[in-house]
C-alpha cells in the first residue's frame, strides 16, 4: 500500500521548485477521486481553498523566499473540528447543512504553517464509537482490508493516511479514538497532554475528555504537526500555557537509559495472541535500543471503561442539548409547539448510539442519581489518575497494546454496544487521567492487519513517549 | 415528585425512567425504541455497577483534570469588548430568521 512521502522529503521538492504545491494538491484529489468511493473517507472537500492556499505557497517557493514549516503539505480535518464555510458535519445529519462561521484554531495553526486542507474527513457521529460505523454518511473501510473497520470515532483522518488520501490528518481522541484507529490502521497516532492542543472548533462530546491530535504516516511528522497546532489559546479556557517544545528535534534522540514500565493489568485475558506477540516484539526492541525495562501495577485499570463511560456520557448529554433546532443544523418541520420541535428536530437528527448515549448521560446526572453514578465515576477518575501519575514516578513511559485485537469486521460488534465499550479497554484509562500517548504500529498479525503499541507518557511528556515510538519504529518490526 | 437521592447503583431502570429521561432530554422514543434502550441501559448500567466494589468515601471527585496535569494556573483574559462572529454569517446558519432574531414555533403551550 502506498505510504505518503516523509514532510523533509516533501519540503525539499517544494522549496526546490521540482514539485509545485497546487500540482501536488490535484494529484491528492486524482487519487481521493479514485478511492473515496470505495473507502469512504473524504465526507467533502474544500478544493477552492485548497488551490488558493497553494497558490500561495508556490508564489513563496518561486521567490525563494523561506518556507513555513507545512508549506504545501495536504492534511485533511476530522469533521468535528469546523473549517469556516465548509461542511462540518460531526458525522451527523443534524448538521448536514451547517456551514460554521468560523475556524478551529487548531486547522487555523495548520494552514498558518502553510498546509494545504483537502477536505473533512469520516468520523462516528460526535465522535462516539470505536469503529467509524456510527457515521451517519456510512462506515469507512479500512486501507488495509476494505472488509474490516479502520476503527474510531477518527476511522476517516486514519484511513487517510493509510491509503495515502492525505499526507497527515487531524483527529480527536475522547477514549481512545485517535489511538485506536492508527493502530487499527498501521499508521502514528498522538493523543496530546488534555489542555495542549486547543478545544476552540472542536465540535465538543465531552468537554473534560476531548483531545485533537495528529496523525501521520511515521513518528517524527507526527512530532512536527504536534508542534505546530500544540499552545495556549486565549479562546480555550482549559489550553496551558506551558512552552511547546520543539517536539520533531526532541523525538530525534535516542530512547537509550529510558525506563519502560509495562503493566500486567493490559495484557491480561481478552488479549489476542498475535496482538500479543507483536507488542513484546516492540518491547524487545525497546530493550535491544538500551532502555529498562520493568513492571508496573495500575490495579484499578479495569474500573476505566464503566468510569468513562459516566463521565463522557454525562458531559456528552449536557454538550449535546445545544443541537435543539433553533440556530443552526437541523429542524423538524411540522412541529406545532417549541417543546415538539426540540424533541423531533433531536430525534430525527440523531443516529441509535448517540441517542443511547445522551440517554445514559441524563439518566447519569438526573436528580436522585447523581451521587451514586456521575460522583462517584469522578471519584473514581481521581484514583485512576493517581495512580498513572504514582507509577510516572517510578518510569518515564509505560507501553501496553493500543488494543486488545486488530481490526474486526464491519458489522461484527454493531448489535452490542457493551461489546463495542469494551475494546477501548486499553485507551480510556489515560483519557480519564489526562496524560499522554502515541500509538506507533509494531508489527502485524499473520493475516497482515496492523498492530499499535501505546507509549503512554507524563502530563506534557510527548517528546519522551515520542523518543520511544521512534525506537520502536526504527526497530522495523514486521 | 419527589425522588430518594441514591447513594449506591442498582441496575433496574424502568419503562418510568425511560420516560422521564426522555422529556429531561428533549428526545422522543418511537414505541418500538423503548424496549431496546431499556435493554442496553440495564445491560450497561449493570456493568457500571462494578464501580460499588470501591471505596470512595474519602476521594474528592476529579472534576478538571488540569488539576493534576498543570502546574500553571492559565490567566484569565482581559475582560475587554472585541468583536465577536459576524452576525450576517451566523444568522445565514439559522433555520428560520428575521435577520435579527431566531423564529421558532410559540414558546407558551395553552
Amino acid at each position: 500500500m502506498e505510504k505518503p512521502k516523509t514532510l523533509a522529503a516533501l519540503r525539499k521538492k517544494i522549496a526546490s521548485g521540482h514539485t509545485k504545491a497546487a500540482d501536488l494538491a490535484a494529484r491528492y484529489y486524482e487519487r481521493i477521486e479514485k478511492l473515496n468511493p470505495r473507502l469512504n473517507v473524504f465526507l467533502s472537500l474544500t478544493k477552492e481553498r485548497a488551490f488558493e492556499q497553494a497558490a500561495r505557497v508556490d508564489a513563496i517557493a518561486a521567490k525563494g523566499d523561506p518556507l513555513p514549516p507545512l508549506a504545501g503539505v495536504p492534511v485533511a480535518i476530522k469533521d468535528v473540528m469546523v473549517v469556516q464555510g465548509a461542511p462540518s458535519t460531526a458525522g451527523s445529519k443534524i448538521l448536514q447543512d451547517h456551514r460554521p462561521p468560523y475556524d478551529c484554531t487548531a486547522v487555523a495553526r495548520l494552514e498558518a504553517a502553510g498546509a494545504v486542507i483537502l477536505g473533512k474527513t469520516n468520523c462516528d457521529e460526535f465522535a462516539m464509537g470505536s469503529s467509524n460505523e456510527n457515521s451517519a454518511y456510512g462506515p469507512v473501510r479500512n486501507p488495509v482490508d476494505p472488509e474490516r473497520v479502520p476503527g474510531g470515532s477518527s476511522g476517516g483522518s486514519a484511513a487517510a493516511v493509510a491509503a495515502n488520501l492525505a499526507v497527515a490528518t487531524l483527529g480527536t481522541d475522547t477514549g481512545g479514538s485517535i489511538r485506536q484507529p492508527a493502530s487499527f490502521c498501521g499508521v502514528v497516532g498522538v493523543l496530546p497532554t488534555y489542555g495542549r492542543v486547543s478545544r476552540y472548533g472542536l465540535i465538543a462530546f465531552a468537554s473534560s475528555l476531548d483531545r485533537i491530535g495528529p496523525f501521520a504516516a511515521n513518528v517524527r511528522d507526527a512530532a512536527t504537526m504536534l508542534g505546530v497546532i500544540a499552545g495556549h489559546d486565549p479562546c480555550d479556557a482549559t489550553s496551558s500555557t506551558a512552552p511547546v517544545p520543539d517536539y520533531a528535534a526532541e523525538s530525534d534522540k535516542p530512547a537509550s537509559g529510558l525506563r519502560i514500565g509495562v503493566p500486567a493489568e493490559y495484557f491480561g485475558e481478552g488479549l489476542d495472541p498475535e496482538v500479543r506477540t507483536a507488542v513484546e516484539n516492540g518491547i524487545a526492541a525497546l530493550k535491544a535500543a538500551g532502555c529498562t525495562v520493568k513492571p508496573v501495577s495500575l490495579p484499578h485499570t479495569k474500573y476505566a471503561v464503566p468510569t468513562y463511560y459516566l463521565v463522557a456520557t454525562a458531559e456528552a448529554s449536557a454538550n449535546l442539548a445545544r443541537f435543539d433546532g433553533v440556530r443552526y443544523g437541523y429542524r423538524s418541520s411540522n412541529s406545532a409547539t417549541l417543546s415538539d420541535m426540540y424533541s423531533h428536530s433531536r430525534d430525527e437528527g440523531f443516529g441509535a448510539e448517540v441517542k443511547r448515549r445522551i440517554f445514559l448521560g441524563t439518566y447519569a446526572l438526573s436528580a436522585g442519581y447523581y451521587d451514586a453514578y456521575y460522583l462517584k465515576a469522578q471519584q473514581v477518575r481521581r484514583i485512576l489518575a493517581e495512580e498513572f501519575l504514582r507509577a510516572f514516578e517510578k518510569v518515564d513511559a509505560i507501553v501496553t497494546p493500543t488494543s486488545p485485537v486488530p481490526a474486526f469486521k464491519l458489522g461484527e460488534k454493531t448489535d452490542d454496544p457493551l461489546a463495542m465499550y469494551l475494546a477501548d479497554i486499553y485507551t480510556v484509562t489515560a483519557s480519564l487521567a489526562g496524560i499522554c500517548g502515541v500509538s506507533v504500529p509494531c508489527g502485524a498479525t499473520r493475516a497482515g492487519l496492523p498492530v499499535g503499541m501505546q507509549v503512554l507518557a507524563r502530563p506534557f511528556g510527548e517528546s519522551t513517549a515520542f523518543r520511544v515510538a521512534r525506537a520502536v519504529e526504527a526497530a522495523g518490526i514486521q | 415528585m419527589r425522588f430518594e437521592t441514591k447513594t449506591k447503583m442498582s441496575a433496574k431502570v424502568t419503562v418510568e425512567d425511560v420516560e422521564r429521561v426522555a422529556e429531561l432530554a428533549h428526545l422522543k422514543l418511537a414505541p418500538d425504541e423503548v424496549v431496546p434502550m431499556l435493554r442496553d441501559l440495564n445491560a450497561i448500567l449493570d456493568y457500571i455497577a462494578e464501580l460499588n466494589e470501591l471505596d470512595t468515601s474519602s476521594v474528592l471527585p476529579l472534576d478538571q483534570v488540569s488539576e493534576l496535569v498543570s502546574d500553571t494556573v492559565p490567566a484569565l483574559r482581559a475582560d475587554q469588548f472585541v468583536p465577536s462572529l459576524n452576525r450576517a454569517a451566523v444568522m445565514a446558519q439559522a433555520p428560520e430568521t428575521d435577520g435579527v432574531f431566531f423564529k421558532v414555533p410559540k414558546v407558551i403551550e395553552r
